[in-house]
């Protein structure tokens, strides 16, 4: 499979700069520093045209940055984000307009994201008109069109975002985002607010519309069970890093890394009968000041004195298969795990 | 032993468009030491059923008939001053958020003494004690250190430990816990979940769980009960309930959660949306969204108890595969 999107080596830091106050105090020869986070440090992707590449990971793990960036809504610290063999920061002029309109991003929060002035026809219609896609006099029709596919009735053009309902409100933010007709569609948690019924229409409309005009997604999740039965492949962070990928199937089936371990066994299941639950100890450590070595070792069962001075690099561990983790190292470790 | 029995509970709100019944006609009993799961999407009334039970509705809305009979004494009947009474000394409730729960502005130590003393004569020095081990009991570390925070300096599942530990103070006979770990990440939603199991357990605590999620109830609850629009659309052993749903609802729900096995398959969906509390439709309000549906649902089904400890509120429950299936 041919990447249309390649994620190389990507980096991004938020940095608090220092206020006068600290300032002055560094001057006199105080040791503050600037408060920098990681939110994503050092993640390398490559995303097959027509694929679906599921990230999941929990709060804080910088998965929604990544898709940011990967949106072009920010932009990296360090790396280069190419689609199309084309790195996308030194576009310039009608091919960086091109390559914007072609990612497009759908949101969490439909009501946060769609102006609640506007009505549908215009939030829907809008960008398409202003970039030319489609001549004015067709916009409507164009708009009708899309909103069809989207399963809206497109007698509802006329009316503003809180007339619907949250699951209709998240298909207005899809067909915003396939108005201008992009090939890739980054969707950050964009199911995660809504019913479990509503939900499954929305994860079948995403892959009714995959197959009808061979788009490719990044599908950015907390719920591992979503993740899994919408992706092809599996990347998983935490903390900033990337620490497992690979197919779908074959990462649920045998975890690798003792984190993604974790995550599979805590999806919520249908249990007929009570179920012991046992969770991984501890918090999710700030990342504003991280563990040394392998993020996850204050919090893995398996860690080692290695562990923590060392950071793991991620390495295939089988064909296709990539994790970040000491354990692989040592043989028959890991498949004990 | 019975701890709470609710009897044809409604609480409706009374708004400028209509009368929302929110709840109506809702019934479930309880013995101690059982958990509840009370499932429900958004705008199904689980939520209004877990306020109602602890006299916490707001105007426009109130509780306009039924019973809550907890430990044999009528709770709509003894009013609010028989509510602070018990309101978090034998009933505590958990909320989702726990950031609305805990005051920003005051240290946890502050806080939880104060719901000792609220009920209790003793001295500020045995509260703060009584705070320390019920921290102690949810897995907080170095309690004495953190009795000393605000809840800005926990994380969001410390956050909802701590609004445990307060629940667990008086050490209740009954816990309502609305959707406590919706906001949670997953290896935390464990941990508390594993933490409430160990609890229920050790003290013979009863609890209703009020979530959107079926997976997580399935193996925590004994019995569930699945409510629909404001009312109860089934109810049954948890097990039970899930291998062989009655209604065409829980069915349908049961089927839309995306599970390891159908992996890039269409999802099986319920057609249509939750519909409107202020515009329910005539009849068996799931009607419109029913593949089952026929002239019959335009009346409104009872609910009949279909098989021993099991009841469901359909005219066409999914009775037929279950006798192929005892056939065969």
């Amino acid at each position: 499979m041919t990447p249309i999107l390649e994620i190389d080596a990507v980096s991004k830091r938020f940095v608090k700069e220092l206020d006068v106050a600290e300032r002055t105090a560094r001057f006199l020869g105080s040791k503050i520093e600037p408060l920098a986070i990681h939110a994503v440090d050092g993640v390398s992707l490559s995303i097959g045209r027509g694929e679906v590449l599921g990230l999941v990971g929990e709060s804080g793990c910088g998965k929604s940055t990544l898709g940011r960036m990967v949106a072009g809504l920010t932009t990296p610290s360090e790396g280069h984000i190419r689609f199309r063999d084309a790195d996308v920061a030194s576009l310039t002029g009608a091919a960086a307009r091109e390559a914007a309109l072609k990612i497009q991003m759908v949101f969490q929060d439909p009501m946060s994201s769609l102006n609640p002035r506007l009505r549908v026809d215009e939030i829907v219609g809008e960008a398409p008109r202003v970039h030319g896609i489609v001549p004015r006099k067709e916009t409507a029709a164009y708009v009708d069109d899309i909103l069809s596919r989207c399963g809206l009735d497109p007698s509802v053009r006329r009316r503003y975002p809180h007339q619907f309902s949250g699951g209709q409100r998240a298909r207005i933010g899809i067909a915003r985002a396939l108005a201008v007709k992009p090939d890739f569609i980054v969707c950050d948690e964009s199911v995660a607010a809504l019913d479990v019924s509503i939900q499954a229409q929305v994860l079948n409309l995403f892959m009714r519309l995959r197959e009808e005009l061979n788009l490719t997604y990044l599908f950015i999740s907390h719920d591992l069970g979503v993740v899994e039965h919408i992706s092809d492949r599996i990347a998983v962070m935490y903390l900033g890093r990337l620490v497992e990928l690979g197919t779908a199937e074959d990462l649920m089936a045998r975890p690798n890394h003792p984190y993604t371990q974790a995550l599979v066994a805590e999806i919520p299941t249908f249990e007929t009968k009570k179920k012991q639950y046992s969770a991984i100890k501890g918090e999710i450590p700030s990342p504003m000041n991280p563990p040394p070595g392998c993020h996850f070792h204050p919090r893995c069962p398996h860690a080692h004195p290695r562990c923590k001075a060392e950071r793991p690099t991620l390495r295939e561990v089988a064909p296709g298969r990539f994790s970040a983790c000491h354990l692989n190292d040592e043989g028959a470790a890991s498949t004990a795990a | 032993m019975t701890l709470l029995q609710v009897e044809d509970l409604a609480t409706h709100f009374f708004t400028r468009d209509g009368v929302a019944k929110a709840v109506d006609g809702v019934s479930f009993s309880l013995d101690r030491g059982e958990i509840l799961g009370l499932v429900g999407e958004s705008g199904s009334g689980k939520s209004v059923t877990g306020f109602s039970l602890l006299g916490l509705v707001d105007p426009p809305g109130r509780i306009v008939s039924g019973k809550i009979v907890f430990d044999g004494e009528d709770l709509v009947k003894g009013g609010e001053p028989m509510m602070r009474t018990l309101r978090g000394k034998r009933i505590a409730m958990i909320f989702q958020d726990p950031m609305m729960t805990l005051n920003p502005v005051l240290r946890i130590d502050t806080q939880m003494v104060e719901t000792v003393l609220a009920h209790e004569r003793i001295s500020r020095k045995s509260a703060l004690e009584r705070c320390r081990e019920a921290l102690a009991r949810v897995g907080i570390a170095s309690p004495d250190e953190r009795l000393k925070s605000y809840p800005h300096q926990f994380s969001g599942g410390m956050r909802q430990r701590v609004a445990i530990a307060i629940a667990l103070l008086h050490e209740p006979d009954l816990i309502i816990a609305d959707e406590p770990t919706t906001a949670l990440d997953v290896t935390i939603q464990a941990q508390i979940l594993s933490e409430v199991q160990k609890l229920c357990a050790d003290t013979g605590l009863a609890m209703i769980w009020i979530t959107h999620d079926l997976a997580v109830v399935s193996g925590l609850a004994d019995q569930l009960a699945v409510m629909y629009a404001g009312k109860i659309i089934e109810t049954g052993e948890t097990g039970r309930v899930i291998e062989a749903p009655l209604h065409p609802y829980t069915k349908g729900l049961i089927a839309s959660v995306p599970q390891g096995q159908k992996h890039g398959a269409l999802l099986a969906q319920i057609p249509g949306t939750t519909p409107s509390l202020l515009n329910l439709p005539e009849g068996c309000s799931f009607r419109p969204r029913c593949p089952r549906a026929d002239a019959a649902c335009q009346e409104e089904p009872p609910l009949g108890a279909l098989l021993p400890g099991r009841a469901a509120r359909c005219f066409h429950p999914h009775l037929d595969e279950r006798r192929e299936a005892l056939a065969s």
